[in-house]
């Protein structure tokens, strides 16, 4: 079938305002009749949940932590994009619209970006507004910094923790409406299914976390802004109680999964120390700045402290390879040559996967007070897991699974093809394309959250009924019974392997099959051992405790359960697309000199796929990308 | 390295909770604190039996979601460090090592080391935010901060909500969690129409929280995972004397 | 009223009275210092101050209202105060409190005590009956007081008694002082630790003042 994104015509700059205009609004005196159900208070969600209690809807907001403010956009530390030119250095709304476009290798819907370039500036306006302390100069005006994939100072910051800030204040605005009555939190609380009632999404079915309880909500339209499925790869920056679960449970019922093969690997994270490791850690991109990345030009340096190693002796592949973005590639560049380095035998550290990221010259120039002044808890970060001084000594970095630019199809409106059904944030697949710039993944967030959704889901309310649908529908009975169902049977499978060992198993698959670099024959091995773990894990996992209970097991088995159908398709859409893009690195495409090959001739589409059951093909839709504002090119960053 | 860790069951809220014994065995000193509790909790889904309990989340110190006490100190007691962050190297062979969740009123234990923390969001709903709308708000640059007043509000916004400053406190006072929102806003253009509201407004809720009172103890700063100062709490404290002005 | 029911109004509280119950044990130590200056110094004094007539009493009532409000207010925010915290942890590290920040309830108690003794002792003059002032005889017309205070501090038992109470006066001052500048929302941060560091020197200096007097007779330094 072929999708259609619903994006508006006409001249593009008018394009949202122009859609804005057209779409219908609901009355303020009939907007508390309609009950919105938010998954999840991320950036996305949380600014989405904030602003639509505003206006007046009746929400209730899902979040599994403890707190709204605890979601993972919580850890992210360079920064937000937006095209202010506050700097006077030639940005623009249309090259930051060129830039997300060409970084996501020309992959992501056209009017879609524009539009998150075009309200990039009122983010920036709206976070200063809630107290966020961004960054100012001694005359008070906000401080910009340059970030990977552009050649303007767009970025702004708070300290290494921009993230936090942001979210704290899209949580700020939230806890305002919940103590103004118009959103209901539960913390927490996953959602472990969507219900859908004719084809239309109706309610979520969540798991109380303290105390088992399965529980039903209904609500008029349901908002999944439940971040990324980079957990696949078990090792990953995301926090460990980031899933896919949610995401896929909407898949499950109808809604086509885009795209899951635009994975990213971050460039600059610290490297893995050892096989007990649950997680990795992510510095900033911003640190490559000031940073210049380097490996020995001999393999027999290698095991040479780094201060021993000559100048001439020394290889900034970056720089020789991207003599104008240099150490500034985007993501997926530098990921990828810094594993190419690695795969030369001239990786540096523990088992030879590491590169140097070194601040010497930096610290040189500008004295190690001003680094410390910039990157001051990174370095902090670095050394507590580390052990080591970076100020003395190069940090060591390797790239590590950051952020899935793939995720439920949407339209324009950011609905999914389930009407009702809308996804924000990192849980979409919009405007990323193949890759995702750097601070780019805040802007959308708070851009789909703060201004986007308050006018689109109002355009699907002004058409439906409120609360024709409600919790004692039979549809929400089937599925608290479903939901318990897979609770009773992962207790009593009482096998010998823990979930963990087998998501390692998951990951460790992943990581090397479907990982930076892919290839029909590595893709086909996944594609067969993806069937076999979860058969194992059908069958032989130990699920300790009680389903009425407080149970960490539990979730994480519930979570690797969908992570195991998932990756599947996630292997699948990467050998169905046979060609290099963005983070989607095919050995077979691929120039002489080792850069990505497209073809945009074949696959100038969206793949969204529609699941259709375990261990079933899943059926393939496309939606056919048009470029009418930027011409299609080779990326170069050279 | 191997451990005996001494560590704090409870099944529920109501139940009667007390300490067992554990053996870490092999601990690796690049292993954080959490791993090693994972590889302890994989050894007790092997052997049958319940693992331990604990909330973690990024494990990269900026969620809030850890909360542990050990020895007596929340977070391990390393400077500016969260559990999660806590690496076994600064533990020896042979050492014990006591795991206890937070403990105060405020914060019923749900389970073994996990603590409702919910008393913390219902200070922050009282007072913690400017009452902007979405849309419709300046242009950025139009107020303008000066780098020492954005650098101090940045200072106190770096608080992660992790609670350790109630762990520690003798009082289990929040104190130190609501200054750090009050001084944030209070000396920033964006929050100065609110301060005087919001001051009383979150440290009465507080106080009804079941929080206790701040009597300068500054154990609260020394436990921080973000070197949150108390001087925070200075500005709270002229800021509530400036309510009355 | 927000003032007497909210944590930082009676924090508030608790710093003003007890900055001015400060101020009333400054001017009682440079009236009591003057037992140094011989018996005919602190006669003097004792007499003046009676014949203040009235005014020595809305003094007294005022004093009595400082030291209510400061001991209600410290009993109710130490019961409400472990109330909040009821269950102690196995292994409890102090990190930066002091013996003194938490003895606060105790030395503040102490000193209640003694203040009654001190009362009954000195103005009521109803213990160690044998060494009242109105039993000696007259110097120059005026009531021997140096004569009472002196007799009363012979007494080894007595003298313990006002070391003690000054011991935990010290330890009461060394947090309430500093407590003091951080409550009023004076402390900027760097300043903290000398501000402690100024407040423990003052409370050091108070303390051993104080102490100083009854030491001065039992050794016999100064002689009746």
């Amino acid at each position: 079938m072929i999708l259609d994104g619903k994006a508006p015509t006409g001249p593009i700059e008018k394009s949202w305002d122009k859609h804005r205009f057209d779409m219908k609004l609901v009355n303020p005196s009939n907007k508390r009749k309609f009950k919105i159900l938010v998954v999840g208070t991320g950036l996305a969600g949380g600014a989405g949940a904030a602003s639509l209690g505003e206006l007046g809807y009746n929400v209730e907001a899902f979040c599994y932590q403890d707190s709204a403010r605890r979601a993972h956009s919580i850890a992210a530390q360079g920064g937000i994009n937006a095209a202010k030119n506050y700097p006077n250095d030639g940005d623009s709304i249309y090259r930051l619209f060129y830039d997300t476009i060409k970084g996501g290798d020309f992959r992501a819907r056209e009017a879609d970006v524009w539009r998150l370039a075009q309200v990039s500036n009122n983010i920036i306006d709206q976070c200063v507004a809630q107290g966020v302390p961004f960054a100012r100069d001694y005359a008070g005006y906000l401080d910009n910094r340059s970030f990977g994939g552009a050649q303007v100072s767009r970025t702004f910051y708070a300290r290494g923790q921009t993230g936090q800030q942001l979210l704290l204040g899209a949580y700020s605005a939230l806890s305002r409406q919940v103590k103004a009555g118009t959103v209901k939190l539960h913390q927490r609380t996953e959602m472990v299914d969507l219900v859908v009632v004719d084809g239309v999404a109706k309610g979520i079915t969540v798991r109380n976390l303290i105390t088992g309880k399965i529980e039903s909500h209904w609500g008029d339209a349901v908002i999944l802004a439940t971040g990324g499925y980079v957990n696949v790869f078990y090792l990953s920056t995301n926090a460990m109680g980031c899933s896919v679960t949610a995401a896929w449970k909407a898949a499950q019922k109808g809604a086509y999964f885009a795209n899951p093969c635009y994975t990213q690997i971050h460039p600059t994270c610290i490297p893995q120390h050892g096989d007990k490791q649950s997680k990795l850690t992510l510095m900033s991109e911003s640190l490559r700045n000031d940073g210049r990345c380097w490996v020995p030009k001999k393999a027999a340096d290698c095991e040479n402290l780094a201060g021993d190693i000559t100048e001439d002796d020394r290889d900034y592949y970056l720089e020789r390879k991207y003599p104008s973005f240099g150490n500034l590639a985007p993501r997926d560049i530098a990921s990828r040559a810094a594993k190419e380095q690695c795969d030369d035998e001239r990786g540096v550290g523990p088992g030879k996967r590491g590169v140097y990221l070194d601040f010497a010259d930096s610290i040189n120039r500008l004295g190690e007070e001003t680094i410390r002044g910039r990157y001051g808890n990174l370095f902090e970060m670095y050394e507590k897991i580390t052990d080591e001084n970076a100020y003395q000594q190069p940090m060591r970095i390797y790239p590590a699974p950051h952020y899935s630019m793939g995720g439920l199809w949407v339209d324009y409106n950011c609905m999914s093809n389930i009407p009702g059904l809308f996804v924000l944030g990192e849980a979409n697949f919009s405007v990323h394309g193949a890759n995702r710039l750097g601070a780019s993944a805040l802007m959308q967030g708070l851009a789909d959250g703060y201004f986007v959704i308050p006018y689109t889901i109002a355009g699907y309310l002004a058409g439906i009924t409120p609360g024709t649908v409600k919790d004692d529908h039979a549809e929400f009975k089937r599925s608290v019974e479903e939901v318990e169902g897979q609770t009773n049977k992962l207790l009593n499978i009482n096998g010998k392997k823990t979930v963990s060992e087998l998501h390692r198993e998951l990951g460790k698959v992943m990581w090397e099959d479907v990982g930076m670099a892919r290839s029909d024959a590595s893709l086909n091995n996944a594609i067969k051992r993806i069937p076999e773990i979860r058969e194992e894990f059908w069958n032989n996992v130990n699920v300790t405790g009680e389903a009425g209970e407080l149970n960490q097991q539990l979730e994480n088995a519930g979570r690797l359960a969908d992570f195991l159908e998932f990756a599947e398709v996630f292997a699948k859409d990467a050998l169905h697309r046979e060609e290099s893009c963005g983070g989607h690195f095919r050995t077979e495409h691929q120039t002489d000199d080792g850069e990505a090959m497209r073809d945009d001739e074949n696959f100038a589409y969206a793949a969204a796929w529609e699941f259709k059951g375990a261990g079933n093909e899943p059926e393939l839709h496309k939606e056919p990308l048009k470029f009418e504002n930027v011409k299609l090119a080779v990326r170069s960053y050279k | 390295m191997n451990l005996t860790l001494h560590v704090w069951r409870q099944k529920g809220p109501e139940a009667k909770g007390e300490l067992e014994t554990y053996q870490a065995k092999n601990v690796s000193e690049d292993q954080s604190f959490l791993e090693m509790l994972d590889d302890v909790n994989e050894d007790l889904i092997k052997a049958g039996k319940d693992p331990i309990a604990f909330d973690h989340d990024c494990r990269e110190g900026i969620c809030g979601m850890c909360s542990q006490v050990i020895n007596g100190k929340p977070h391990g007691g390393q400077e500016r460090t969260t559990v999660c962050q806590l690496h076994m190297r600064s533990f020896n062979d042979g050492d014990e090592i006591f795991i206890e969740p937070w403990r105060a009123k405020a914060f019923p234990i749900h389970k073994d080391l996990i603590v409702d923390r919910n008393a913390l969001e219902v200070i922050m709903q009282a007072g913690g935010f400017t009452s902007c709308h979405t849309g419709g708000v300046a242009d950025g640059n139009a107020l303008l901060i000066p780098k020492p007043v954005a650098d101090y509000a940045m200072d106190a916004a770096e608080c992660i909500g992790c609670g350790a400053c109630v762990a520690s406190c003798p009082n289990s006072s929040a104190m130190l969690f609501t200054s750090a929102k009050v001084a944030q806003l209070a000396v920033l253009p964006q929050g100065k129409g609110e301060a005087k509201a919001r001051v009383k407004n979150m440290t009465e809720t507080m106080l009804s929280e079941g929080f206790g009172n701040c009597t300068n103890h500054y154990e609260c700063q020394e436990a921080c995972p973000k070197g949150i100062n108390v001087k925070f709490i200075a500005t709270l404290n002229r800021e509530y004397i400036k309510s009355f002005c | 009223m927000h003032l007497i029911t909210s944590s930082v109004g009676r924090k508030l509280l608790m710093a003003v009275t007890g900055m001015m119950l400060v101020g009333f044990i400054t001017v009682h130590l440079l009236g009591n210092l003057s037992i140094f200056a011989g018996s005919e110094a602190i006669n003097i004094y004792a007499e003046k101050l009676h014949s203040l007539g009235p005014i020595v009493w809305i003094f007294r009532l005022i004093m009595l209202g400082l030291f209510a409000v400061h001991i209600a207010l410290g009993i109710q925010l130490t019961m409400e105060n472990s109330s909040a915290s009821p269950e102690a942890y196995a292994i409890k590290a102090r990190l930066k409190t002091t013996f003194a920040a938490e003895s606060m309830i105790y030395t503040g108690l102490i000193l209640l005590a003694f203040l009654l003794y001190h009362l009954l002792h000195f103005t009521v003059q109803v213990v160690h009956t044998d060494a009242v002032a109105t039993l000696q005889p007259l110097v120059n017309g005026r009531l021997n007081v140096f004569a009472m205070v002196g007799n009363s501090f012979n007494s080894a038992f007595v003298s313990i008694a006002y070391v003690v109470a000054m011991c935990a006066l010290f330890l009461h001052l060394s947090h309430g002082l500093q407590s003091f500048i951080q409550t009023l929302g004076l402390n900027n941060g760097p300043s903290q630790d000398k501000v402690s560091a100024i407040g423990k020197l003052v409370a050091i200096f108070f303390g051993l003042a104080y102490i100083a007097i009854p030491l001065a007779f039992l050794f016999h330094i100064v002689k009746i």
